[in-house]
């Protein structure tokens, strides 16, 4: 069983209804037990990261736990963002920790926020991209984005004036900045990989 | 590269998809569910739901919508009309959309615009603006409230400005002149906001072919060109418009 973490932010049940139409059971829960028990993690928002940090409260030390014992965690939009250290939004906030580097703003210069579909180049050894080719195109919608400084992580790129990270995986631990839930048939793809990643480091 | 966005826009009155010219005569277009569903499937980059009748009534049959669209849509859909709160954004998010649009309310107290975007991130709101050319200051717009009802005194393009300043990561920008018409989109009216502000700006109103999606983008430098009535009626299927729009350089997801 997925367990997507429910802490009160929105959007979270837009991952719920992706993991539904791909046939995969997902539950959405903030129950310590339930996310001890599940075979792999999501972190899903729509938020501010300071909100979201708030919201998240004592479920941040549950999933570092959780993440550090080598269960599969995937972060998407702000629940990636929540991966790193810290991130400037709205006043300097601590994230997770749990991949080096801090969220920051995307430079001026260009329309902000970056918003809408842009191409990702998919290196052949990350495991969310499995089957999906060289590149394709994903849903973004931030304004902040994450300058990874971990040498252990694997980061895929998008171009928008610079180069952004747009996905990371390290170890048992994923992200995407994009929305793989709104990113139509290449996105389930992503969720479908991470499930199948899930199985297998539980059986 | 970041592509240019082509987004059907679904006006809901009584839980069914309706069009009309310079917001008045109303033919209907279907089911939302259907054809929002439809749109997506057929390879629209975003969805636009408008509650055009936005009575408190609507409200609840409009969340009941987004609910049912977000099980079956998977990509990223706005939801507007007569959003007034905070909490009203927060229950649009969670039943699944991604944006939620405002106008009059954020005219009224444009301090909702930066409270939505302190709590949800500026990504999420959308200021929609309903514009019509001033019959006193010519060359410029004045922005509507109250669907399209009732026009103030406020400017356009600094209205925009100040939205951008508190927090809109959007704009959403319906020209009321060409609305429906299928004569073009506003491209003046356009090139004034997108060369104002720094955030997405969204063409709306006038779409009659395809050309006229290009001359949005290239002319009026818009982000999104938003149409109804040429894709609800059967001119052009989404994919005709991004094969054209390809065809003539812009970038786009196909």
């Amino acid at each position: 069983m997925i367990v997507v973490i429910d802490y009160n932010i929105g959007n979270v049940k837009s991952v719920c209804n992706a993991f539904k139409y791909i046939g995969i059971e997902a539950k959405l829960s903030s129950d310590p037990s339930q996310i001890k028990a599940a075979k792999g993690l999501v972190l899903p928002g729509v938020a501010a990261f300071g909100y979201a940090v708030k919201a998240l409260g004592n479920l941040s030390e549950i999933l570092i736990e959780a993440a550090e014992s080598g269960k599969p965690l995937l972060g998407i939009c702000v629940g990636y963002q929540l991966l790193f250290e810290q991130s400037t939004e709205h006043g300097i906030h601590s994230g997770l920790g749990l991949i080096k580097g801090s969220v920051i703003p995307i430079p001026k210069g260009t329309v902000i926020p970056h918003m809408g579909w842009n191409l990702v180049e998919l290196p052949n050894d990350m495991k969310l991209f499995d089957g999906l080719g060289d590149r394709k195109h994903f849903y973004f919608a931030h304004s902040y984005f994450a300058d990874v400084k971990d040498e252990q992580a694997k980061i895929a790129y998008t171009d928008y004036s610079f180069q952004i990270p747009a996905s990371v995986e390290k170890k048992n631990i994923f992200g995407t900045q994009f929305h793989p839930e709104k990113s139509g048939p290449q996105g389930l793809r992503i969720l479908k990989n991470f499930t199948e990643f899930c199985e297998r480091q539980n059986s | 590269m970041l592509t240019k966005r082509i987004i059907p826009c679904l006006d809901v009155k009584d839980n069914r998809v309706v069009k009309g010219v310079n917001f008045l005569n109303l033919r209907d277009a279907g089911d939302p569910v259907e054809l929002g569903k439809r749109y997506s499937d057929t390879g629209a980059d975003e969805l636009v739901f408008l509650d055009i009748t936005a009575t408190i009534r609507s409200r609840k049959t409009i969340v009941d919508l987004v609910e049912k669209v977000a099980e079956n849509v998977f990509i990223p859909f706005t939801v507007g009309g007569g959003i007034q709160t905070v909490e009203h954004f927060d229950t649009l998010l969670r039943s699944g959309a991604e944006k939620v649009s405002v106008n009059t309310a954020a005219v009224n107290n444009p301090s909702l615009l930066s409270q939505a975007a302190e709590r949800f991130g500026n990504q999420c709101v959308v200021l929609a603006i309903d514009a019509r050319r001033s019959t006193k200051n010519p060359g410029r717009w004045q922005v509507c409230v109250k669907a399209g009802t009732e026009p103030t005194d406020i400017d356009v393009v600094q209205w925009a400005i100040e939205a951008e300043k508190l927090g809109a990561g959007e704009i959403l920008l319906t020209s009321m002149d060409a609305d429906g018409t299928q004569a073009g989109y506003d491209n003046q009216l356009n090139k004034a906001v997108t060369e104002a502000v720094n955030i997405p700006v969204i063409a709306s109103g006038g779409a009659g072919n395809l050309d006229h999606l290009y001359d949005a983008i290239v002319d009026g430098g818009a982000d999104a060109v938003l149409m109804a009535s040429i894709t609800h009626f059967g001119n052009y299927t989404i994919n005709e418009m991004k094969e054209h729009l390809k065809k003539r350089g812009i970038p786009v997801n196909l």
